[in-house]
C-alpha cells in the first residue's frame, strides 16, 4: 500500500479540500486526517456510522492527594512551570508537564502522577473503507505521537490488497509534520501564492527531502497572484520538484465544501484542475502504473 | 557478538519492523552461541524521546550492532558513542538479515532523519 | 471606565482566516500601539511591518551540565527523566537537549550533587518600530520542542507598551501556545471565515476562550454574498460579531504581497478603523464584568 501525504505548511492554502477530492477521485479504501489539532477532513467525507473510539493518553499529570498534604509548600517553589498555585495546592493540568518534580520533592507522598487523557482516537469503517482520524483535547500537547497512532490506525484497519491510502497532512513543519511524513511514499505540497506561503513550502519541502520521499507541488489560488504563483514554479523547477498543477480560486469550492462536498462533486473550475493534478500525481506515485481508478 | 533487529511479532518469522523507536519489540541474536530473545520495547509507550529509550535498551542488552531500516538523529548518537554500529536492514524477515548480515552484505546506515521528539507544546 | 491600552488576543484556531491580516493591520491604524507576535514557529507580522532600528534579545532554557568528576555512576538521572533526555553511555550520562523540559528534576535527585544547570539559547524576541507600532517579534530556532519561554518572555511588561493599546497575533491551534498568548489579555479578537473548515476551528477556539472566562467578539473575514455559516455560528452562541471585511482581491493581493492594506489604501485604512472603534467599544463594555483565569 502506498501512502500519498497531503501538507502545506501553512494552514488554510486549501490541502484538506483536495485530500477530499482526491479521496473520492480514487475511491480510496484507505484514509487518514493527521490534522489532530484541528481535524477537519470527515466534514467532507460522509460517513454513515459512527466511528469506533479509543482513548489516547498523553503525558501523565501531577495529581495531590488533599488528604495527605501538608501544605509545606515544597512541590509550589520546586515546580518550574505555575503548574501549582500556593493558595490551593492543586495542580493545573494545563500548565503541567509531567516532569515528577513535585512528587520527587513532596515530603508526605502527597503527590503522584497520573495517567491523563491527551484526546481520541477515530476508526471508521464502512465495508472495505477505513477512515482514521483523532482529536487532541484542547491544551494538550503530544500531538506527534497522535499522529503516529492515527497512521498506524490505518495501516493496521486497512485491507490486503489496497493500494493506495490518502493521507491529510497537519499545518506547520514540526513534529506533527515529521511524525505524518514517517513511512510515506510521496508527499503533495499545496503552496499558496503569498510570501509567507512561498516561505513555509521551502521549508516543508527541506522537511520532506530529509525522508526521501517523492515530492510534488501544486499551486492553489494561483491566479490571486500569479508573480507570487511564478516565484513557485521556478523554485520548483530550480531544484527538479514535480510541478503537478495549478488550481485557480473558484467560489463554487467554497459552496462545496460549505455542503460537505468534495470539488469534484460539482462541476467547476477548481476540480477540472484537481482531476488534472490527481491524475500527474498517481504517474508520480505508480511509474509502472495502476489499478486505481483516475476518476471520470 | 550480539545483533539487535527492531521487529513487529515475537517470531523467528517475524518481518523487520518500519519503525526503530516505537517497533514492538527487539530482537537480540548472539552470532557466536546462536542464542536469540525477544524484548519488548519500553519506549514505545514514550511521548518523546522513544529513539533515545529505544537506543538505550539496545546499549543496556549488550549488542555490538543494529540492523534497522530508519533510525532518527538522537538513537544513532546514543548508539555510536556507545559503539553500537548500525546497519540498513533490508525488508524481509529476521532470518533473511541474520543471513545477508553473515554474508557482509549489508551496507551501514548512513540516512539519519531528525529526531521524531516529543512536541509537547 | 474606559480602559485606553488593553490587550487584546487575535485567534483564529487555523491560519490563513485572516489573524495576522487583522491584527497587524488594527496595530496600524491604532496609531501608537504595540503589536505582539506571538506565533514563534512561523512569525509573519515582521514581513510586514519591516520594523526598523531592531535590537534582539537571546531567550534561553536551562538544561543540565553533568560534572563528571563527581559523577557516580548511579543512574539515577537517567531513569528519573520523564522526557528520555539522558541517556548512559559508556557509565555517563549524556544530555539531549532538545529533548530537555528544563524542569530541574535530575539536579534534584543526583546524590552527588553532579549536575548543574546551565543556560541554552532557544529562540530570540526581536523588537523593533514601524512608524507608531512597536513590533515585538519571538522566533523559535527550529529543531525547538517548544516556544513557551519566548511567548512568556514576549508577554512580559516592558517599557516601550506604557499606556499603549496591544495587539496579540496567537499561533493558530488550541495547544499550550495558545493558552499561554492568551495569559493575561482583557479580550479576545476571533477572526471566522466563511466555510465549513472555518466555522469548525472557530468553535474549537471559542469553547477555549471560554473555558479561560475571556470576553470576546468575532470578526468575519473574506465574506462573501452568501449564507455565512460562521455569522450563523456567532448568533448561535451569542458572539458579538464586531466587523465583517469582504471578500476582496485587491486585499488578498497586498496581503500576499507582504503589504500592509490600512497603511497602503484609505478605503482598507477606513475599514480597520471602524473595526478598531467596535472593538475598543466592547473592550470597554466587558473590562468590568469579566472574570480572570
Amino acid at each position: 500500500m502506498k501512502q500519498l501525504l497531503i501538507l502545506s505548511g501553512k494552514g488554510g492554502t486549501g490541502k484538506t479540500t483536495v485530500a477530499g477530492a482526491f479521496i473520492r477521485l480514487s475511491e480510496a479504501k484507505a484514509y487518514a486526517d493527521c490534522d489532530v489539532d484541528a481535524p477537519n477532513l470527515h466534514l467532507v467525507t460522509a460517513q454513515a456510522r459512527e466511528p469506533k473510539r479509543t482513548a489516547y493518553y498523553g503525558l501523565p499529570k501531577a495529581e495531590i492527594d488533599a488528604d495527605r498534604c501538608v501544605r509545606c509548600g515544597r512541590c509550589e517553589e520546586a515546580c518550574r512551570f505555575q503548574a501549582i498555585s500556593a493558595a490551593e495546592f492543586k495542580v493545573d493540568p494545563f500548565a503541567c508537564e509531567g516532569c515528577g518534580v513535585c512528587e520527587l520533592v513532596c515530603p508526605v507522598l502527597a503527590i503522584s502522577l497520573k495517567p491523563a487523557q491527551a484526546g481520541k482516537l477515530m476508526l471508521y469503517r464502512e465495508g472495505d473503507r477505513v477512515f482514521s482520524t483523532a482529536e487532541l483535547k484542547m491544551g494538550s500537547g503530544t500531538s506527534g505521537m497522535l499522529v503516529t497512532e492515527v497512521k498506524k490506525q490505518m495501516v493496521e484497519a486497512s485491507q490486503e490488497g489496497v493500494q493506495l491510502a490518502i493521507v491529510d497532512g497537519s499545518p506547520g513543519i514540526g513534529c506533527p509534520v515529521i511524525a505524518s511524513l514517517s513511512g510515506v511514499d510521496m508527499v503533495l505540497i499545496v503552496a499558496e501564492p503569498s510570501i509567507s506561503g512561498i516561505s513555509d513550502m521551502d521549508r516543508i519541502i527541506k522537511t520532506a527531502q530529509r525522508f526521501r520521499t517523492k515530492i510534488g507541488v501544486c499551486s492553489n489560488k494561483y491566479d490571486t497572484n500569479l508573480a507570487n504563483t511564478q516565484k513557485i514554479e521556478s523554485f520548483c523547477a530550480e531544484r527538479g520538484l514535480p510541478f503537478v498543477g495549478r488550481i485557480p480560486f473558484d467560489s463554487e469550492a467554497v459552496k462545496a465544501v460549505n455542503r460537505g462536498q468534495t470539488v469534484v462533486d460539482v462541476p467547476c473550475s477548481s476540480g477540472s484542475a484537481v482531476r488534472e493534478i490527481f491524475r500527474e500525481t498517481l504517474k508520480l506515485l505508480f511509474p509502472e502504473g495502476v489499478g486505481v481508478s483516475p476518476g471520470a | 557478538m550480539k545483533i539487535a533487529i527492531p521487529v513487529d511479532d515475537k517470531s523467528l518469522n517475524s518481518a523487520v519492523s518500519q519503525s526503530f523507536g516505537r517497533a514492538p519489540y527487539f530482537f537480540f541474536y548472539d552470532t557466536e552461541t546462536e542464542e536469540s530473545d525477544f524484548l519488548d520495547n519500553g519506549a514505545v509507550a514514550s511521548q518523546g524521546g522513544a529513539g533515545i529509550k529505544a537506543a538505550q535498551a539496545i546499549v543496556d542488552n549488550g549488542a555490538k550492532a543494529l540492523l534497522a531500516p530508519r533510525c532518527g538523529g538522537n538513537a544513532e548518537e546514543v548508539l555510536r558513542r556507545s559503539e553500537v554500529v548500525i546497519y540498513q536492514s533490508l525488508p524481509g524477515t529476521i532470518k533473511e538479515n541474520l543471513d545477508a548480515f553473515a554474508a557482509q552484505r549489508l551496507v551501514l546506515l548512513s540516512d539519519f532523519h531528525p529526531g521524531l521528539h516529543g512536541h509537547e507544546k | 471606565m474606559r480602559n485606553k491600552s488593553p490587550k487584546i488576543a487575535v485567534l483564529s484556531g487555523k491560519g490563513g482566516t485572516g489573524k495576522t491580516l487583522v491584527s497587524v493591520n488594527l496595530a496600524s491604524v491604532a496609531g501608537e500601539s504595540l503589536y505582539i507576535d506571538c506565533d514563534v514557529e512561523e512569525p509573519n507580522g515582521h514581513l510586514f511591518f519591516k520594523p526598523e532600528r531592531v535590537c534582539e534579545e537571546g531567550i534561553t532554557v536551562k538544561v543540565p551540565e553533568v560534572n563528571e568528576d563527581l559523577c557516580g555512576g548511579c543512574r539515577k538521572c537517567a531513569d528519573f527523566c520523564k522526557f528520555h533526555a539522558i541517556a548512559f553511555i559508556k557509565d555517563k550520562p549524556y544530555v539531549f537537549e532538545e529533548l530537555c523540559h528544563s524542569c530541574g528534576g535530575c539536579a534534584l535527585i543526583c546524590p552527588d550533587q553532579a549536575i548543574d544547570e546551565r543556560e541554552r539559547v532557544v529562540g530570540r524576541v526581536q523588537r523593533g518600530i514601524s512608524g507608531g507600532v512597536r513590533v515585538s517579534t519571538g522566533v523559535l530556532n527550529t529543531g525547538e520542542a517548544s516556544g513557551i519561554p519566548i511567548i512568556k518572555r514576549l508577554l512580559e511588561p516592558h517599557g516601550l507598551q506604557e499606556g499603549l493599546p496591544v495587539f496579540i497575533d496567537c499561533p493558530p491551534g488550541s495547544a499550550c501556545a495558545v493558552m499561554e498568548s492568551l495569559q493575561g489579555a482583557d479580550f479576545c479578537l476571533l477572526v471566522g471565515e466563511p466555510t465549513l473548515f472555518g466555522v469548525h476551528n472557530l468553535r474549537m477556539v471559542h469553547d477555549l476562550v471560554r473555558l479561560f472566562g475571556k470576553p470576546e467578539g468575532v470578526v468575519l473575514n473574506k465574506c462573501l454574498a452568501e449564507e455565512n455559516p460562521a455569522e450563523l455560528f456567532c448568533l448561535e452562541k451569542n458572539i458579538p460579531i464586531l466587523g465583517r471585511i469582504q471578500f476582496d482581491n485587491e486585499l488578498g493581493k497586498l496581503n500576499s504581497d507582504g503589504r500592509i492594506a490600512a497603511r497602503e489604501r484609505p478605503r482598507f485604512r477606513k475599514l480597520f478603523a471602524s473595526l478598531l472603534e467596535e472593538v475598543m467599544k466592547e473592550v470597554g463594555h466587558e473590562t468590568a464584568a469579566h472574570t480572570q483565569r
